[in-house]
């Protein structure tokens, strides 16, 4: 699996996109601390970016590189080598790769504008955190989809439908749902609604660390104890992880029971 | 004839301007405060020296100077009040004053001012206390430099760190008060001057007000207190650079407005709020050069708000920069900064061209159903928030900016 892995992790390396899409980050990293000259508030706005952008990038390349790699993964596939360590370790090639951007694309500018000084280091390593594990959740769901459909339009239908229904629509339906029963105790509701769509999930763990005055204001005990002790911050990453854990499993299971 | 009158002129006036010392000491021949204020004549001064002094219903009935020596403890032993003023013209001056009783009918005070003129009260240190400095139907007073740190955890046997009612023109300057309940509490007194005052770790409110008015506060720091600073039925309150800091909580606010009419709000600071300020039923209010920065709502209006004046202010980077209860709107926003402003500025006077909406479609639904705050910066908000913008229709649509400021305001 280790040199799959390592054999998909530097053909990414080597490949145009990655480029991309680290100079993309560090392109943004640059700006955003040109134009605010603030590190704080460059981190909450690149968290805002963070949680639409990185699922997107890491659904599309996900499809992306199942599909084009698709003549090697046969070639492997008739190699005396587990299926689970073939699919597991390009899955985790291209996951890697992209946190690896992702990281160093942002974390350059910031470090060399100063940010072990700076008191927003803890908010920028959450940050990092979050965007690392939705990148890991959503090249693994992407895998899923690339796994389940043969046709390549499709799956990269699918593959945008997935993104736009967790970073728009749930919350839409949600939004709904919290108002058409508002007479309702809805405290509870509102925080398993969160914890079933792992953008949300990165959302409230930014929120804890910048709205917590506003998030204080409603009254509620399960609310209270949730935002005000680092309850909240341990129960979000006990639920990315098994947002992680879980298309992980099926990509195994897919994989193995797949026919090519 | 006219010798004898000159004589007895001569020793009255000796009598009266040529004050004696009163020393004070555990090994002196006065050993007791009570003591030398029995011993004492009128504008005496008694200095009261290092050490610990078992006292408590000490009632000073004469002008007279008391000044501690090194901060002498009197310690009520938990008794009931300590010192009480009931004379003019008394100076109360370095001591340390611990152990104040505790009761539910009485209100026992560590320093109690009593229908009394020109009093000062300056550097204590108060401690374990019940009520700390009440002053009640006195006037002209001053009340310095004084710190005070109580212990109260619940707000119904709990005291107030300075309270002043039906008291005129009273000066607290320079107080550092904690762990009480109110930390400064006014109620019927008119005309007084609150400055340089920090207030914070409160149960209840940094700052109280009830019925007083034509009242200054300024300069003070309000921090971290249960529910921050209360304005209630008062008129013409100036409050000027004030900070309000990190009240957190349900019916926490920086500062709450109810019934205020006339007032002045210029130069302060909120930072870090839930709520930075909260107004209700409170008319012809000018907020001038005030920041509202970090707070989860920056200001809430509750209704019953008339002619208020919101001009060049800044709000930075709240989560909510107004929120309102009603479509109803006669309070005017003109020449605020807002950090959320997305306009632009094409001619470069320094004035957005387009108009800014603080009340977003969000905080009316949040306002509705407050578990939605859940939602809070998810993309679909920002979308129908979008919407809002373009087209009003559950906020009200004369609720305008219409000179946003491009630039933070620097006064």
């Amino acid at each position: 699996m280790l040199k799959i892995l390592k054999y998909s992790f530097y053909d990414l390396m080597r490949s145009r996109w990655s480029y991309v899409y680290f100079a993309f980050y560090l392109l943004l990293g640059v700006v955003l601390l040109f134009l605010n000259n603030d590190l704080s508030k460059a981190v909450i706005t690149l968290m805002n970016v963070i949680i639409v952008l990185v699922p997107l990038i890491g659904t599309i390349f996900g499809v992306m590189y199942y599909y084009n790699s698709k003549e090697f993964t046969e070639l492997l596939l008739a190699q005396p080598l587990k299926r689970s360590s073939i699919f597991l370790g390009q899955y985790l090639g291209v996951a890697l790769s992209l946190s690896m951007s992702l990281i160093l694309g942002l974390g350059i500018p910031f470090v060399l504008y100063g940010l072990f000084e700076s008191s927003a280091i803890w908010d920028f390593s959450l940050l990092l955190v979050t965007g690392t594990f939705l990148t890991l959740i959503f090249t693994a769901l992407a895998f899923n989809i690339a796994l389940s459909n043969e046709n390549k339009i499709k799956g990269f239908g699918y593959a945008i439908l997935l993104w736009l229904f967790l970073a728009v629509i749930y919350d839409g339906l949600f939004l709904m749902t919290l108002i058409m029963f508002e007479d309702y105790p809805l405290d509870k509701v509102s925080l398993i609604g969160t914890m079933l769509n792992p953008i949300d999930l990165s959302r409230t763990l930014i929120l804890l660390k910048l709205d917590i005055s506003a998030l204080l204001g409603y009254t509620g005990a399960v609310f209270k104890q949730f935002f005000g002790t680092s309850f909240g911050l341990i129960v979000s990453f006990v639920m990315l992880t098994v947002w992680v854990i879980l298309p992980v499993l099926r990509i195994v299971f897919k994989s193995k029971k797949k026919d090519f | 004839m006219k010798h004898i009158f000159i004589f007895v002129i001569a020793i009255l006036m000796a009598n009266s301007t040529i004050a004696q010392t009163i020393e004070v000491c555990k090994t002196c021949p006065i050993s007791t405060l009570t003591d030398g204020i029995l011993q004492a004549k009128d504008f005496d001064t008694i200095i009261v020296k290092q050490g610990t002094y078992k006292e408590y219903d000490i009632v000073v009935d004469k002008p007279l100077t008391i000044i501690g020596e090194k901060y002498p403890v009197i310690d009520g032993e938990l008794k009931g009040e300590i010192i009480t003023i009931t004379s003019d013209n008394v100076t109360v001056d370095g001591l340390f004053i611990i152990n104040v009783g505790t009761s539910y009918t009485e209100d026992y005070a560590a320093i109690r001012v009593r229908r009394s003129k020109n009093f000062v009260i300056q550097n204590l240190v108060l401690e374990k206390l019940f009520f700390g400095i009440y002053i009640e139907k006195s006037r002209d007073g001053k009340v310095f430099h004084n710190k005070i740190i109580g212990d109260a955890v619940e707000e119904y046997n709990s005291g107030n760190g300075i309270q002043l009612w039906y008291s005129k023109n009273v000066q607290i300057e320079h107080n550092f008060v904690q762990h009480v309940r109110d930390g400064i509490y006014l109620e019927f007194s008119d005309d007084c001057l609150i400055k340089n005052n920090v207030s914070t770790l409160n149960v209840r409110y940094g700052l109280h007000f009830m019925f007083s008015n034509d009242d200054t506060y300024q300069d003070n720091t309000f921090e971290n207190n249960g529910a921050g600073v209360a304005v209630m039925f008062s008129k013409r309150i100036k409050m000027y650079n004030n900070i309000f800091k990190e009240n957190w909580g349900t019916a926490s606010y920086g500062m709450l407005l109810k019934e205020i009419n006339d007032a002045e709000i210029v130069g302060n600071t909120f930072e870090d709020n839930t709520i930075g300020i909260n107004i209700e039923g409170s008319n012809r209010i000018n907020y001038k050069h005030n920041n509202f920065k970090n707070n989860g709502w920056a200001i809430k209006v509750k209704g019953a708000c008339y002619t208020n004046n919101f001009t060049e202010n800044n709000f930075l980077y709240n989560s909510f920069d107004i929120a309102y209860n009603s479509k109803v709107n006669d309070n005017i926003f003109d020449n605020n900064y807002w950090s959320s402003y997305t306009g632009y500025d094409l001619d470069k006077d320094g004035i957005g061209d387009v108009p800014y909406r603080p009340v977003k479609l969000f905080s009316y639904i949040v306002n509705r159903t407050p578990e939605t705050i859940i939602l809070l910066r998810s993309m679909f908000i920002d979308i129908i928030d979008f919407s809002e913008k373009v087209s009003p229709v559950f906020t009200p649509d004369d609720l305008l900016d219409n000179n946003p400021q491009i630039k933070k305001l620097t006064w």
